[in-house]
Order: structure tokens, then C-alpha cells, then sequence
């Protein structure tokens, strides 16, 4: 291994960088092979992060010198907001403990497809070739370097509430909606970087592909990649989480999450689809006549009631009814909430700001007379698509399509105020 | 605003009496140039990258390899996860399931629902086995990749998958697959 003069200097190339790499940690033996082992990991992990210290709590808090400051701040540790592992490639976001329209950094949903890489941001470069003119590659520091760009979006995965196609599955909101999350994202236009390389005529899809132990790949379409697509090195004001990607990840505004390629480390611009695993026999949506819809990237318009919502148990008397609506096409118009399994709707106030392809959070003021009921919401986004029951979803899609589940939700809440999951 | 377009268009026009403005464009194909950042990627750069498969076979590497001496490899790597004819599990199923995909119970294979075989090399050269991605040779690669394809009666266990021959294997659902048509509910 040649030790280079300047290793993490600009005029090293990618493959000088790589070769003298020497991982501190040894990646497959922390993956160590089973399935099981990342479970394991990964559920420990979820219980640490409950096992915070306890402080003395005092009587009177006005009479005893408070904490200093610390570096990197941490929440009350009274607080008990935790991600749920739906398996050993995915984690679910807390909904029903969500407030306003933003998901806490540190609680932003995972998805993940051979684990969560260690990267190490000066040894990280993004290459872009194909058909450009000018093949390149890029450090971190050079792509901050560019103009940058922040906006809010949601990113959620095109598996979010499958679990609901057959039956009522999922116990809490958490489970049936937690795999969507709302960020500020910061990076460089993928336009101002295509238009620094030059792009061959004849491109028409971009290949991303990630620097994970699953080298996930996505074939994009150029021409609507190019008008909102983000190459983010931040979210919520500081560097990305590892689990989000950390150094560097797509940001492909309203598209299902797995097109925001993680961990991005190669973009390549070609002609045609590459046809990889995720967008063949993953990713496509399977149809009852058997053919199945490929690049169904945008996500769209749904919406859930978070609070009440399944596993809470109300009182009679006074509730504020909230919930969440996204659209993938843009802004939320009208948000509905019904308190009577579909039978009549009230229009819910959206919280402001609204903005496009962002979580809105709604809110509905309602007495709670202790009888059973069936709690709804239905969205309608500002191209005047309109959230769909069960019943219309499935009347064309059937049970098994997996992905882009985005019906109304019901919650029933039965008598003694449990709440519960239910087809209505 | 109009001052700084006048100052910018005064520029341009310096530039293109100077016959700079018109040099750079016919050098740079395009490039704007604009910031100047980042480096050329080298040659070997992109070869230690370049490593996706399409399907008309452009990315396939050197090297073959038959179903028969694929099913040592599958037995070593693979079948730990998949089940030993690959059909069992716990991971995905790989095999079986040809003529399922418009019935209640879809079973989802390589055989049955996998459009281009080239995909095959791709991904599992590039994720497979799941301990160790990218740790199989070439051979063993389309080894096991001709012994997936036997397994699933697409083709015959003698026939050596190659960068030629893999391309031109037509897989069971390959017309299977259509556009996005949303929004698709009726009322909508």
C-alpha cells in the first residue's frame, strides 16, 4: 500500500483512495453473515437507546443549580420515543408520538439493504460518468463547494402500510404508516452538476448507485430528475445520519424513498433502464392479470389520523383529532376527518406552512361521547387527487401489489376508548 | 438586476471578440465550466465502479460457467439462505412459481417474474453472497447464475453462460412488466 503525500488532498484519485483504505472496523464480520445477527444488532441497538440515565429529579427545581452545557445535546431522558425494527432492513418512524410536520433526525425511519456502511467523508467520492461529456469526480468538500439548496420533503417508502392490503395488521400507526418522515434537506442541484459536465444528447436515465454492502442501484429518468433532485450532504442543519445515507444521498422530491439512493457514490447516464434487481423483481407492482407497473415512482396523496390512533386509549369527553397528509405531487389542498366510518366528513385546519411534498399536519376539535366508533381522514392534494378507500384501491390493484398502499385509514375506538386497526 | 445583465452581457461580448468564448465552447462540448470543481475521473477509477450489467450484456466481464458447476457454488454461498434447491428459504425463493402471478397466492422468482437474465450477474456480483458481496470470481458468478436458470427449466444444465450467451436468454416474464398508468382510481 503506497502512502500517498497528500491523502486526502484534491488531486487524489477515487481508486488511490480506496487502495490505501484500512477499515478500522471490519464491516462482513460485524454483518457476519446471518440474517439473525443483524436482527440481533439492530434490537439491541433500539433497547440502548432506552437505557438512558436517570437524573435526580429534585423537588423544586428553582432551588438547585441546573446542568452545565454540553457538546452535543441530548432529549429529556423522561422521554420514551424510540423507531420499532419492522425486521433487520427496516425501522419504523414514532408517528403517534409526532408533533408539528418534521421527524427528528434521530428518529427518521430506515431502510436499508445490507446494513448501515461506516464511510469515511474525506475518503468518499461521488463519480459521474456515462454519457457525459466530461467524466468526473467529486469530494464532499468539493460538492459543498457548489451552490447550495435546502427545502423540506418527505421521503416515505413505496412499502409503507403494506402490511394493510389483505387485512387489518399493523397494532399501531407506527407499524401500519412509520415508514415516512419528513426532513430539511441541503445539498447541490443534480442540474447545476449534469450542467457543469455536460450532458450527451442521447442521455435519457441515470443509473444511482450507493457506496452500502448492497450497492443498491435505482435507473432514473433524466428529464424529471433533473428539475428537483437534491445530492444532499445534510439534513435538519447538520450532516446526514449514517442510517440516512451520511456522507452523501439522493433527494428525489414525492418519489418513493428507495429512488433517493443512500450512501451515493456513482451516478452514470445512459440511454435506456439499466433493469436491476430493485426496479425488476423488487419495487414493481404486482396486478391481478399478472403484468406488473414498473417505475411507479411517485408517492401518492395519503393521509392518517396519528392521534387518536391504534394501541391509545381515550377518555370521553374533549379530543383533538391530528394526523399527517403528504402527496408526492405537491401540496396538500384539503385534508377531511370523519368520526362515523366514512358516513360524514368535516374539513380539518392545516397547519401552516402547507408546502409541497412535505408532511401537513391537520387538526380536528371533537367531543368523545364514549360510544364505539370509526375514525377517518382523506386527503386531496392540489392536482385534485383524491385519497382512495380500501375498497377503490384494491378494486383495481388487488391484495397483491405490496407497494404505493395509500387508502384512508380507519381507527375503531370501542366503548372502554381502546383504539384498534380495523377495515371499515 | 439590469445592471449586473449589462455588466455580464458587456463580458460575453468581450469574450467572443477575443475569440475566447467561442474556443472554450468548442473544447468544453458543453461544459459550462462555470465552477471548476472536482477532477477528471481517471480510467481506473471508473473501472474499479463500473460494475452494473444491462441488458443487452454491456458491462458483462470475461468468464463462464455451467449449472453443473454451479451447484457447488450454490451449495457453498447460497444455500444457507435460500435453501438448497432454492426453493425453501428463509430468504426469497428463487426458483419455481412459473404461471402463478395472475392467482391469489403469486409466488415471485427469478423463473417466474425476473424479465432479463442479465440482471442475474449484476446482482449477484454486486450483493451476493450477503456476508461477503462482491467475493465470487467471474466463473463462479455465471456458474451459478446458469445453475439458477437450469433450476427454473430455462435452460439446459451443459449450457455455458458467457458474456454472449446470457444476453440472448429470454426469460418467462419478459413481456411481463408495464408503464406507471396512476393516478388509476376511478373518481380520480
Amino acid at each position: 500500500m503506497t502512502k500517498s503525500g497528500h491523502p486526502d488532498g484534491p488531486n487524489e484519485s477515487l481508486a488511490q483512495a480506496e487502495a490505501r483504505e484500512t477499515p478500522t472496523v471490519n464491516r462482513r464480520r460485524l454483518l457476519a453473515g446471518t440474517v439473525g445477527m443483524v436482527g440481533a444488532l439492530m434490537m439491541r441497538s433500539v433497547a440502548r437507546s432506552e437505557e438512558a440515565v436517570m437524573p435526580v429529579v429534585p423537588d423544586d427545581p428553582t432551588r438547585v443549580p441546573g446542568a452545565a452545557p454540553t457538546a452535543y445535546g441530548q432529549r429529556s431522558p423522561f422521554e420514551r420515543a424510540v423507531r420499532v425494527p419492522r425486521s433487520w432492513w427496516a425501522s419504523l418512524t414514532p408517528l403517534q408520538d409526532s408533533q408539528g410536520m418534521l421527524t427528528p433526525s434521530a428518529l427518521h425511519f430506515e431502510r436499508h439493504h445490507n446494513g448501515v456502511p461506516v464511510i469515511h467523508p474525506t475518503r468518499h467520492r461521488l463519480m459521474i460518468h456515462g454519457l457525459v461529456e466530461r467524466p468526473w469526480s467529486f469530494t464532499l468538500d468539493d460538492l459543498k463547494r457548489f451552490p447550495s439548496v435546502s427545502r423540506l420533503a418527505f421521503i416515505e417508502c413505496s412499502g409503507n402500510s403494506a402490511i394493510e392490503w389483505r387485512a387489518p395488521t399493523g397494532k399501531t400507526v407506527q407499524q401500519t404508516h412509520g415508514l415516512t418522515s419528513t426532513s430539511e434537506w441541503t445539498g447541490v442541484a443534480l442540474k447545476t452538476l449534469l450542467g457543469e459536465l455536460g450532458v450527451k444528447p442521447e442521455a435519457s436515465w441515470v443509473l444511482a448507485e450507493g457506496s452500502d454492502a448492497a450497492a443498491m442501484t435505482r435507473s432514473l429518468p433524466l428529464a424529471p430528475l433533473m428539475e428537483e433532485t437534491l445530492i444532499c450532504y445534510a439534513q435538519n442543519g447538520e450532516p446526514l445520519r449514517p442510517e440516512q445515507g451520511y456522507p452523501l444521498r439522493l433527494l428525489v422530491p414525492g418519489w418513493e424513498g428507495n429512488t433517493c439512493i443512500k450512501w451515493l457514490r456513482r451516478l452514470k447516464l445512459g440511454t435506456a433502464p439499466f433493469m436491476t434487481r430493485e426496479e425488476t423483481s423488487q419495487y414493481t407492482d404486482l396486478m391481478p392479470d399478472g403484468t406488473a407497473r414498473q417505475f411507479t415512482m411517485v408517492m401518492e396523496a395519503k393521509s392518517v389520523i396519528t392521534s387518536p390512533s391504534g394501541g391509545q386509549r381515550v377518555q370521553p369527553g374533549w379530543i383533538e383529532i391530528n394526523g399527517l397528509a403528504w402527496s408526492g405531487r405537491g401540496r396538500i389542498a384539503q385534508v377531511e376527518v370523519s368520526t362515523d366510518g366514512g358516513g360524514s366528513w368535516q374539513e380539518a385546519v392545516l397547519q401552516d406552512p402547507v408546502l409541497p411534498k412535505c408532511h401537513t399536519r391537520f387538526r380536528v376539535p371533537w367531543r368523545w361521547n364514549g360510544t364505539d366508533v370509526i375514525l377517518q381522514s382523506r386527503c386531496r392534494d392540489e392536482t385534485g387527487y383524491r385519497q382512495p378507500t380500501r375498497a377503490e384501491l384494491v378494486a383495481v390493484r388487488g391484495v397483491n401489489s405490496i407497494y404505493h398502499y395509500n387508502a384512508i385509514q380507519s381507527w375503531r375506538i370501542a366503548a372502554d376508548g381502546q383504539v384498534t386497526n380495523v377495515h371499515a | 438586476m439590469f445592471t449586473r445583465n449589462v455588466i455580464v452581457a458587456g463580458l460575453l461580448a468581450l469574450l467572443s471578440v477575443g475569440g475566447m468564448w467561442n474556443s472554450q465552447a468548442a473544447d468544453r462540448s458543453g461544459r459550462t465550466d462555470e465552477y471548476g470543481l472536482g477532477q477528471a475521473a481517471t480510467d481506473q477509477d471508473m473501472r474499479k465502479w463500473n460494475i452494473d450489467v444491462t441488458p443487452t450484456g454491456e458491462g458483462l466481464p470475461p468468464g463462464s460457467g455451467t449449472a453443473k458447476q454451479g451447484a457447488a457454488v450454490f451449495a457453498a454461498h447460497c444455500a444457507s439462505c435460500h435453501g438448497p434447491t432454492g426453493q425453501e428459504g428463509p430468504m426469497d425463493r428463487l426458483v419455481g412459481g412459473i404461471g402463478t402471478l395472475s392467482s391469489p397466492k403469486p409466488v415471485k422468482t427469478i423463473g417466474s417474474y425476473w424479465p432479463y437474465a442479465t440482471t442475474l450477474y449484476d446482482y449477484v456480483h454486486r450483493a451476493m453472497p450477503f456476508s461477503a458481496p462482491q467475493s465470487l470470481t467471474q466463473d463462479e458468478v455465471y456458474s451459478v447464475v446458469a445453475w439458477l436458470l437450469h433450476q427454473n427449466g430455462i435452460i439446459a444444465e451443459d449450457v455455458v453462460m458467457d458474456a454472449g450467451s446470457l444476453p440472448k436468454i429470454q426469460m418467462p416474464n419478459r413481456h411481463g412488466f408495464v408503464p406507471d398508468p396512476r393516478p388509476d382510481v376511478p373518481k380520480n
